[in-house]
Parts: structure tokens; C-alpha cells; sequence
């Protein structure tokens, strides 16, 4: 018998699945169908980007597999609004399906809509502890995520029609992040909720993205904020197409992460309740509901490491944009300056944990200290502290 | 963490101390708070500014405290340095045993401290060992065969020894990041300066004449700092920013500017800074020419360039000077460079005219959207809009100037050169102020029908000469006899009224006819008393526009609303100059645009460190975060076999790997 062969750990490629290997090819038939297309235009950095986000977009759908409908759906919906448009911004106030779904602002506002519509239920099925709001709940979740790519994708593609030199990947200015905010931390939401078979969480999640949805609707409304601004020179660099991701992937998670810490809080004072009332046996209101404190305990883990990881190469980015457009590649400017007091708070919340060994409560409670220090990173530096970042103002 | 043999002393408790988490945590902390400060406080600003605002008590605290330039303060550098010498420590420390634990497969482990493990099964049966190796190599394991005096087989297996690499590379990378920071920081400056080899200089004095202590070499390791360059000008120095003053550093070679360019969107906004230069080494003589523009420094000698800001270069200007206390002179054309000084004498006294920047372009929001509150659809419609046309428009160029009188006071003027369009009438528009942190306040003169000044400085004259008030008075008292807006019985009364106000006027404008008001009348009769006056100096102002015009010989303006308005601008106008406090009005009217453009040079020679440091970080993050180490036991004795299982990490990941192995391990011991 070959028994051996079958406990083998077998190699990734061999784990790979027909749908993996059409996902890949249809990524990649995409990447070159753009190459074709724009290659005349790309400069060689641009090209090592297409690339590498080629190669990179591959790797995520197989190793997150609900990547690899979510991605195609989104570039699917971004395509039928792009063709929609017939090259003609106006389009968007006219064309049924622009006008009411498919134009970058219709589908960010439906994502809004979609994220707290997700909240609610979200919330009624942890009340009502009921498994199918809460499949709703992520369901809502999902086409909030869905929506608000493609808003980014027919965005890029609208900025193009303003003005070929005014088109620009939409991660320039605070209304573009922070719709890139809501999707990232969704999305990173979406991973955990499903590897730690924990949707009850997403109550608690949800909120942190209603906040920020919140605040999109005010800043557009409002402020106007959603129109598409060229770029001033010192945003004319590649390095931007990275650098900003790779920091919201961070901001996403330690956002996360912090929702996670009041879930787990308010588990662990159920637990200490219900030992001082001496009934262990009657769990409090949250202990029933939500996930074990340790589960959540990992996860905040998890995600806080992924962030520190992503914000270690943002900062790094950073800094190389900075010595190709500063003059430097630190300058102890507010948002640097930040984004180093952030990633000291983690570095030294990691060593706690992992060096030594402390859990439960004082991490949870310095987990969601962390998020008022990123949110000022975030969005106080723009708002009282001047500097050379100061485009991203309010 | 494993603590190295305990010595006692006090060396050995330092070297604890330093090496350990508390302290580094503690560093961390501190590194961070202390970061606080300098993003709270502006950093680099000049001094006086500081004095200013926290008075000369604190100023002089805060500067002792180096709160100026927190990241360049000696404490800053200290707690970097004991960063760097904790890690360090810590690295010795640990170091050792991790590359023990690296390459030991702990193959000494007894049967009791297996058992001992949180993860720890014994299975009954035997286990073949061909079939045993080839399981854990299959499951990528590495391991040691160990046969025991007492007949048992050891199976010590492992694997994710890369972990422990993480360590080592995250940590090294700290050391090797802060001494490539260090590097390129300004620690031999601050040296230099302690020792008081190096002095910064204070004065603004020409480049030449700074003193030896005061100026870096050209080998100098590493520096940054700033130099402005007008077109066709070189420079071989940048200027190095020290607390209160300057350093100058010398260059490897001269940068002269050809041409500095800005390009703009259609909205406005900038869209390219871009220099055009020519870099001449030295030594060689070699011309280099390059194009530096935002995002795109070039490169050379180890030095790079960028385009840092921009501004005016000194442009000559051509102005028209007319004299206010001589209504009636012509104006004179004037000379003058922006940037620069130049003497005026006006009516007998002299004065110093320092032109501020020549601004060729001047983007200014033309007012918001039409107000009122907006219906849900059209909110809608706004939200679904992500193109608006802004409301921007370049008024034209403008120069700022500074006139200061022989007592040192000065007014500060800022020009517009174009005529500015206001509800379809065109003026000419000048601000003032007598402070430079105030505002400036605006006046508007109006233009006549060629968009010249010139009908309302002749307006002016007439408005201010006493010798025709009798001749206009006399005429617009006809004028009113004949439209009856007067009785035949007033009509000598009505004449020397005017004529009072005409020349109450002439003395103050309209706050001369209102100090008038508040002195002589009573509160309640004010309001009907000044609107009577205002009617009659804009009766009057007709005439006194024909008697100026006749005088100077050209044909009168023709009676329409447009000419009417201009009049009464004019008034405002004229009663506006009453406060300008210059003896002259200075029209632009032509310049010759000469650029600036502010050049940073660095050389950093520690930036590459500080990249192979961030490689070596994040490489780090990776493996200590993604690759578990993990090891694995199988002791075979007799008719048993534990399976034991550690990691350096407890995770729920090990609870399952553990699950997985056993079972395998069961199928494996039943088959056997
Ligand atoms: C700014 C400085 C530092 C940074 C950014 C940093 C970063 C990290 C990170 C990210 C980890 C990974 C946690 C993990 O997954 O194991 C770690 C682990 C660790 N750090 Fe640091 N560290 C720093 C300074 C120090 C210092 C000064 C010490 C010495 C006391 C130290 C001791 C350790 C130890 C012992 C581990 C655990 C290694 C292991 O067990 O695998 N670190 N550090």
C-alpha cells in the first residue's frame, strides 16, 4: 500500500484546482490584453507594475479562493461600465444603468448603502443569534466589497475621460482612500470571518466601516469632495500606486483589529462576570453570542501581524518616494514621524505578545488604544499638523 | 528568552539590563513620545518666529531643550544611539542560543520530558523507521536518528528553522537601519559644532563674504540643503540649515539654471515644476545638461538634485508713478527689479522702494456655486458629478512692494498689473496695509473707456483742486434750477453747499464728511443730513468730470448708466487714496519675467544601508511571522511509540498539526 503518498503534504501546485488554473489564465490574458493596449504608453516602471500585480492578483485567488469570483465579478462590472460610457463623461447623468449603478459615484454610493444595510442585519442576527442574518450579513458584505472595486475601477477609467493627462489610479486624494479603507477592511474582515468560522463578528467590524462610510457621505455630500482632481507633480510618481495600497492594507487591519479587541473585551467580562457571580454555567449576553475570547484573541493576532507587515513595506515605500521627490528618504515630517510612532505602537504590542507571551485583556484594550494612534496618523496629521503631505487636507 | 550565565556585577546587570524586552519596550515608548513632540511643534522655523510666540521665557527653554529641531537634538540621538546598542545587546544575547536552537534537533529529549509536553500522545504498536523517515521527510521535515543505550529509536524531527533567521535579519536590520541614518544624519555637524570648529552663520551677508568657520567642503560626507538659482545665474553653494543660521556647504561642481518652467491644467492646478540645467564640474570642466523636475532628481557626483520650489528671479519692471499730492502732474515711467531696492524721491522726500516677488499668474477662486439650499435631486445629481467646473480664474500678475519712508516706517502695496472685470466694469485694483500680518485691503479704481487710468486721476485733480469748486458749484446749481429740484430762493444756499461739500471732500473723502456729521450733527437728523450730502456730490461729480475734461481738452464722456457708475467709483475711488498713505500710485505695466528656481542637493551616502536594512526587515517580518517553527518527536520503545510535538510559538495551528501527525502516525503503527 502507498500509504505514505497520500499523508504527503502535497506541493501547492499540485493542490491547484482546474478553476485555479482558469483564473490564472483569465488574470493574465487580462494583464496582456493591457499591455497591448497601453504598452506604448507604460513606462518601464509601469510595466514591472502591470506585472507584478498580474502575478500578484494569481497568488491571492489561490490562496484566498473566494478571490478568484469576487476579482473577475468586479473587473466584469467595471468593464460594462466603461463601455457604457462611449467615451463620454456626461453619460453618467443620462445612461440608465451608469446613472443608477454603474458610474464610480452610483456604485460608491451602493456600496455606502450596501455596508449599513450589512451593519444592521449584522447586528440583528447577533441579537436574534440567528446563522441565516448573519450569512446575510456577510452576504451584504461581500456586494458592499463588490460594488465599491468597481467604483474604484470605472473612477480610474472616468479620470482618463476628464483629461488624458488628468487620468490617474484613484488612490490620491482622502476621499479615494477612504473608499479604498472601507473595501480593504472589509475584505480582510471577509478572509478571518471565514478561516476562523467566526461571522458573528462581523456586528462588530461592520461598525468601524459604517463610521468611515459615514464619513464618505458626509465628505461628498458636503464637501463635493468625490470629484476627480489632476494630480499636482508631486503625486506624479509610481511609487504612489503602491505606497498607498500597501499603507491601507495596514491602516484596514489594525482598523480591524481593534473591533476585534472590543469583541473580545466585552467576552472577557462576561467570562469574569459570570466567575464572580460563581455561574459559569449562565454566560453573559456576548459570551453567548460571540466566538471564544481566544479565537478572537488569534485573530486580532492575525490581523494586526499582516498590518505590520504591509506598514512596514508602506513606510518603506514611503521613504523611497520621498528621496526620489523630497530630496530625502526621511525627513521627520508629521506623517512620517506618525507613521513611525504607529508602527513602533505594533512593534512593541508584537514583542508583548509574542516575546512575552501576554494575552487577553491589556492586549485587547492596546489594540484599540493602536486605532486612535492610526487615526491620527491617518487623518489628524492632515487635519492639524502641516507638513509635505499636505495635499490628502480636509 | 534564554538568560546567559547569571554573573554577578555591575557590568553584567547593565548588560541584562540593556538587552532586555522591558528596556527595549521602554526605548520604544519613549522613541515614540519623544517623536510626538516634534510633530506638535514646528520644526525649523526661524527663531524669531518661536520668540514670538512663547514669549522670551519659554523661547529660551524650548531652544535649550532643542525643541526646534527635536530629531537633531543631542537627547533625540541619545535614545536612537541606546536604541541601536539595546537591539545590539539583544542580538548577542539571544543570538547564541538561537543558533543553537537552529541547528540542534534536540535529539537528547527524554522519554519523561516528552511526555511532559502540552502535546504528547503515546500509541500503541511499532512504527517502521524506513517508513517513519519517509513520512517525515515527505512532511518536510529534517531530522536526527538517535539510537539509545536502553534500545529505544529517537526520530528528533524539525522544521521552520528560517524563524529564527527572521530574527536575526529583523534585528540586524534595526542596527544596520540606524547607522545608515546616522550616517547621513548631521552628528559630525553637531560635533563640529560643540567643539566650535563649525559656526553657523546668522547674518544675511553676501556668499563671499561668510567666514571659513561657516563653510563645509566639497568632501564633506554627507549634507542637504537648499540654493535658489535665477535663469541664467550659477551657484556653487547650498545653504544648510544650522538652529538660528546657516551653513554653507561647497559643491563639486556649479549648477547654472537655463530655464525653470511651470506648466498648469486646464483648472489651474500646477501640473509640472521643471528646471532646465546645466551642471559644470570643477575639476573636469565637464557640462552636464539635465532636466530636474518634481519626482525626477538627477543624479551626479554622488549628489542629487531636485526641484524644490520655485519664485520670482528678480524681474525688471516698468511702472508708472503718479504722484497723489500733485493731482494734476503727469505721471513719470519708473524702473525697478522685483527683489530688489531702490531709492524715490517724492515731493522733496526720499524714500527706499523694496519691490517683494513679481507673481505672473494669479489663481484665484472666483466665488462658490449659486447658493440657496439644493433639492434632493439635485443633490443627487451633484453626488453622481465627478467633474465640476471650479470657478478659477487667473487674475494676471501682481507685485508686492514694501515703500518705507525716511523714519523706517513702511506700507506694504501689492499691484495687480491687469484689469479685474467686476459686474462688467473694469478696475484697476491695489491693496494695501500697514502691517505685514494683517490683510491687505483693497481698492478699486475704476477704468475709463481705453482701460486706462488716466480720466480718473484727471477726475481726481479736479475732485481735489479748491481753485473749480465756484465754477462746478455754479453749474450744477443751474443744472438743478432747471430740473425745478430747487426753488429760485435757495438756489444761493444750494450753491454754497455744494461747494462746502465739494470741499470737505477734497479734505478727507467720505470720512472727512463724516467726522463732519459726528461732530456738528445731532444723532437723529445724521442719516438725512449724510444722504443729502451724497446726493449732491454725485450731482456734482458730473460736472466736475466735464469741467476736467474740458480743461484738459478732450471731448466729454457721454451721459449713459456705464459712465454714470464709473463716476461714482470714482468718488470711492478718490476717497479710498485719502487713506493709501503713499505719496504715489505705482501702475505696473510691464516686466520682463526672470524665474527662480529652489534647487535641494543631497548626498546620502548612508541611503543604501538604510535600503538593505528595509530588505533585511521585511524579510525578517516575513519569516518570523509566516514560517512556524515546529518540531516533532517519535520515540519508538518496545511495543510504543510517543509522538510529541513544540513549537516556540503556541498557536491553534499546532493543536491541528499535532491532530494530523497522530492520526498519520496511527495509520503508519497499525500498518506496520
Ligand atoms: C525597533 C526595534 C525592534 C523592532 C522593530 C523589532 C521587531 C520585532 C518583530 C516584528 C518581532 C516579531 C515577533 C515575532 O513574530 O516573533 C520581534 C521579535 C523579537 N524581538 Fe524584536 N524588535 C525590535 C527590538 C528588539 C529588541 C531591542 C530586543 C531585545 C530585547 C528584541 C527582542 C526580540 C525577541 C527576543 C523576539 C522574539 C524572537 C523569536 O522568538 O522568534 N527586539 N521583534
Amino acid at each position: 500500500m502507498e500509504l505514505v503518498h497520500s499523508y504527503e503534504n502535497p506541493s501547492l501546485l499540485k493542490r491547484l484546482s482546474a478553476v485555479d488554473w482558469g483564473y490564472a489564465l483569465l488574470v493574465l490574458a487580462a494583464a496582456a490584453y493591457t499591455f497591448v493596449l497601453y504598452g506604448d504608453v507604460l513606462d518601464y516602471y509601469e510595466k514591472l507594475i502591470l506585472a507584478g500585480a498580474a502575478l500578484g492578483l494569481v497568488a491571492l485567488g489561490w490562496f484566498w479562493k473566494p478571490w478568484r469570483a469576487f476579482f473577475p465579478a468586479s473587473g466584469a462590472l467595471a468593464l460594462a461600465g466603461v463601455s457604457l460610457y462611449h467615451g463620454d463623461l456626461g453619460r453618467a447623468q443620462t445612461a440608465f444603468w451608469l446613472k443608477y449603478a454603474l458610474s464610480s459615484q452610483s456604485a460608491i454610493m451602493w456600496m455606502c448603502t450596501l455596508f449599513f444595510l450589512a451593519t444592521a442585519v449584522f447586528w440583528v442576527g447577533l441579537i436574534r443569534r440567528s446563522d441565516t442574518l448573519q450569512k446575510m450579513g456577510s452576504g451584504l458584505t461581500w456586494s458592499a466589497a463588490l460594488l465599491g472595486l468597481t467604483g474604484l475601477f470605472v473612477r480610474w477609467y472616468e479620470s482618463y475621460l476628464i483629461g488624458s493627462d488628468v487620468g490617474h489610479i484613484p488612490v490620491s486624494n482622502l476621499y479615494e482612500v477612504f473608499v479604498l479603507f472601507c473595501l480593504i477592511t472589509a475584505l480582510m474582515y471577509l478572509y478571518y470571518e471565514a478561516k476562523f468560522a467566526a461571522r458573528q463578528l462581523g456586528a462588530f467590524v461592520l461598525l468601524v466601516i459604517t463610521a468611515a462610510v459615514g464619513f464618505i457621505l458626509w465628505y461628498s455630500f458636503d464637501r463635493q469632495a468625490h470629484e476627480i482632481q489632476p494630480l499636482i507633480p508631486a503625486l506624479q510618481s509610481w511609487w504612489m500606486k503602491i505606497h498607498v495600497p500597501a499603507n491601507f492594507v495596514g491602516y484596514g487591519s489594525f482598523a480591524l483589529s481593534a473591533m476585534l479587541g472590543i469583541a473580545e473585551l466585552f467576552v472577557l467580562r462576561d467570562a469574569q462576570r459570570a466567575e464572580t457571580a460563581g455561574d459559569e454555567a449562565q454566560p453573559g449576553w456576548f459570551a453567548r453570542r460571540l466566538p471564544s475570547a481566544d479565537v478572537i484573541d488569534e485573530m486580532m493576532y492575525k490581523a494586526i501581524a499582516v498590518g505590520f507587515l504591509f506598514f512596514t513595506i508602506a513606510t518603506i515605500l514611503g521613504a523611497m518616494w520621498a528621496a526620489d521627490a523630497w530630496g530625502g528618504y526621511w525627513s521627520w515630517d508629521p506623517k512620517e514621524t506618525w507613521a513611525l510612532i504607529v508602527w513602533l505602537n505594533y512593534a512593541a504590542w508584537l514583542h508583548i505578545r509574542l516575546v512575552k507571551g501576554w494575552r487577553g485583556a491589556p492586549l485587547a484594550w492596546w489594540a484599540v488604544i493602536g486605532i486612535f494612534v492610526t487615526s491620527f496618523a491617518f487623518l489628524g496629521v492632515n487635519m492639524f499638523l502641516s507638513g509635505l503631505h499636505s495635499y490628502g487636507g480636509l | 528568552m534564554k538568560t546567559s550565565k547569571r554573573q554577578a556585577g555591575f557590568g553584567s546587570s547593565l548588560f541584562e539590563l540593556l538587552s532586555s524586552m522591558r528596556f527595549a519596550i521602554g526605548l520604544l515608548t519613549i522613541l515614540a513620545i519623544a517623536s510626538v513632540v516634534g510633530t506638535v511643534l514646528k520644526q525649523n522655523e526661524p527663531y524669531p518666529n518661536y520668540a514670538f510666540e512663547f514669549g522670551p521665557f519659554w523661547f529660551r527653554v524650548f531652544e535649550a531643550l532643542g525643541l526646534y529641531d527635536v530629531y537633531h537634538s543631542a537627547w533625540f540621538l541619545v535614545i536612537l544611539t541606546f536604541l541601536v546598542v539595546s537591539t545590539t545587546l539583544c542580538i548577542v544575547r539571544n543570538g547564541p542560543g538561537f543558533i543553537k536552537e537552529m541547528k540542534g534537533y534536540r535529539d537528547k529529549a527524554s522519554n519523561v520530558s516528552l511526555q511532559a509536553m502540552k502535546h504528547s500522545v503515546e500509541l500503541d504498536g511499532n512504527i517502521k523507521p524506513e517508513k517513519l523517515a519517509a513520512y517525515l521527510s515527505a512532511q518536510g521535515y529534517r531530522f536526527k536518528v538517535r539510537e539509545r543505550d536502553d534500545g529505544a529509536t529517537l526520530f528528533a524531527a524539525k522544521k521552520g528553522a528560517a524563524n529564527r533567521l527572521g530574527y536575526f535579519f529583523a534585528h540586524i536590520a534595526m542596527v544596520v537601519i540606524c547607522i545608515g541614518g546616522l550616517l547621513d544624519g548631521n552628528l559630525p555637524l553637531k560635533l563640529g559644532e560643540l567643539i566650535g570648529k563649525v559656526v553657523p552663520e546668522t547674518r544675511d551677508i553676501p556668499q563671499s563674504q561668510i567666514p571659513e568657520p561657516s563653510r563645509l567642503s566639497a568632501g564633506n560626507l554627507s549634507f542637504r540643503g537648499n540654493v535658489t538659482i535665477a535663469e541664467n545665474r550659477s551657484a556653487d553653494v547650498i545653504f544648510l540649515n544650522a538652529g538660528n543660521g546657516y551653513l554653507v556647504q561647497e559643491l563639486p561642481f556649479i549648477v547654472t539654471l537655463k530655464k525653470f518652467y511651470v506648466d498648469y491644467y486646464s483648472n489651474g492646478m500646477p501640473k509640472l515644476f521643471a528646471s532646465d540645467i546645466v551642471v559644470t564640474d570643477k575639476k573636469t570642466g565637464k557640462e552636464t545638461p539635465a532636466k530636474v523636475k518634481v519626482n525626477h532628481p538627477l543624479i551626479i557626483d554622488g549628489v542629487a538634485i531636485y526641484q524644490a520650489s520655485f519664485g520670482d528671479g528678480g524681474s525688471p519692471l516698468q511702472l508708472k508713478g503718479w504722484n497723489l499730492a500733485q493731482p494734476a502732474m503727469a505721471p513719470v515711467m519708473l524702473r525697478g527689479t522685483s527683489l530688489a531696492s531702490q531709492p524715490l524721491t517724492a515731493n522733496g522726500r526720499d524714500y527706499q522702494l523694496e519691490f517683494g516677488e513679481l507673481r505672473v499668474f494669479n489663481i484665484e477662486s472666483m466665488g462658490g456655486e449659486a447658493g440657496g439650499e439644493k433639492s434632493f435631486s439635485e443633490r443627487m445629481h451633484d453626488a453622481r458629478e465627478v467633474k465640476h467646473e471650479k470657478a478659477l480664474k487667473n487674475v494676471g500678475p501682481s507685485v508686492t512692494f514694501k515703500l518705507r519712508d525716511a523714519q523706517g516706517q513702511a506700507r506694504e502695496y501689492q499691484q495687480y498689473m491687469a484689469p479685474i472685470t467686476q459686474d462688467g466694469a473694469d478696475y484697476l485694483v491695489s491693496g494695501v496695509r500697514s502691517e505685514v500680518a494683517k490683510p491687505f485691503q483693497f481698492l478699486r479704481l475704476p477704468l475709463d473707456d481705453d482701460g486706462k487710468l488716466d480720466t480718473f486721476m484727471r477726475l481726481r485733480a479736479a475732485l481735489l483742486d479748491p481753485a473749480l469748486f465756484d465754477q462746478i458749484a455754479a453749474r450744477t446749481t443751474a443744472k438743478a434750477m432747471q430740473s425745478q429740484a430747487i426753488s429760485p430762493a435757495m438756489q444761493q444756499q444750494f450753491q454754497s453747499s455744494v461747494k462746502w461739500v465739494l470741499a470737505r471732500f477734497a479734505q478727507g473723502g467720505f470720512n472727512g464728511l463724516e467726522t463732519f456729521l459726528d461732530d456738528r450733527v445731532p444723532a437723529d437728523k445724521r442719516q438725512a443730513v449724510a444722504q443729502t450730502y451724497v446726493k449732491i456730490l454725485q450731482g456734482a461729480v458730473v460736472d466736475v468730470m466735464e469741467v476736467a475734461q474740458a480743461r484738459a481738452g478732450v471731448k466729454p464722456l457721454t451721459p449713459d448708466a456705464k459712465h454714470y457708475r464709473f463716476l461714482l467709483d470714482s468718488l470711492v475711488g478718490v476717497s479710498s487714496l485719502h487713506d493709501y498713505g503713499s505719496p504715489v500710485f505705482l501702475q505696473l505695466t510691464g516686466f520682463e519675467q526672470v524665474q527662480a528656481s529652489g534647487l535641494q542637493m543631497t548626498r546620502s551616502p548612508g541611503k543604501n544601508l538604510v535600503y538593505l536594512g528595509a530588505l533585511m526587515l521585511v524579510i525578517g517580518i516575513m519569516l518570523m511571522f509566516y514560517v512556524r517553527e515546529v518540531r516533532l518527536w517519535v520515540l519508538c520503545y518496545g511495543d510504543k511509540v510517543r509522538v510529541a510535538m513544540s513549537s516556540n510559538r503556541h498557536s491553534r495551528d499546532l493543536d491541528r498539526d499535532f491532530a494530523r501527525h497522530t492520526e498519520s502516525l496511527n495509520q503508519l503503527v497499525r500498518d506496520a
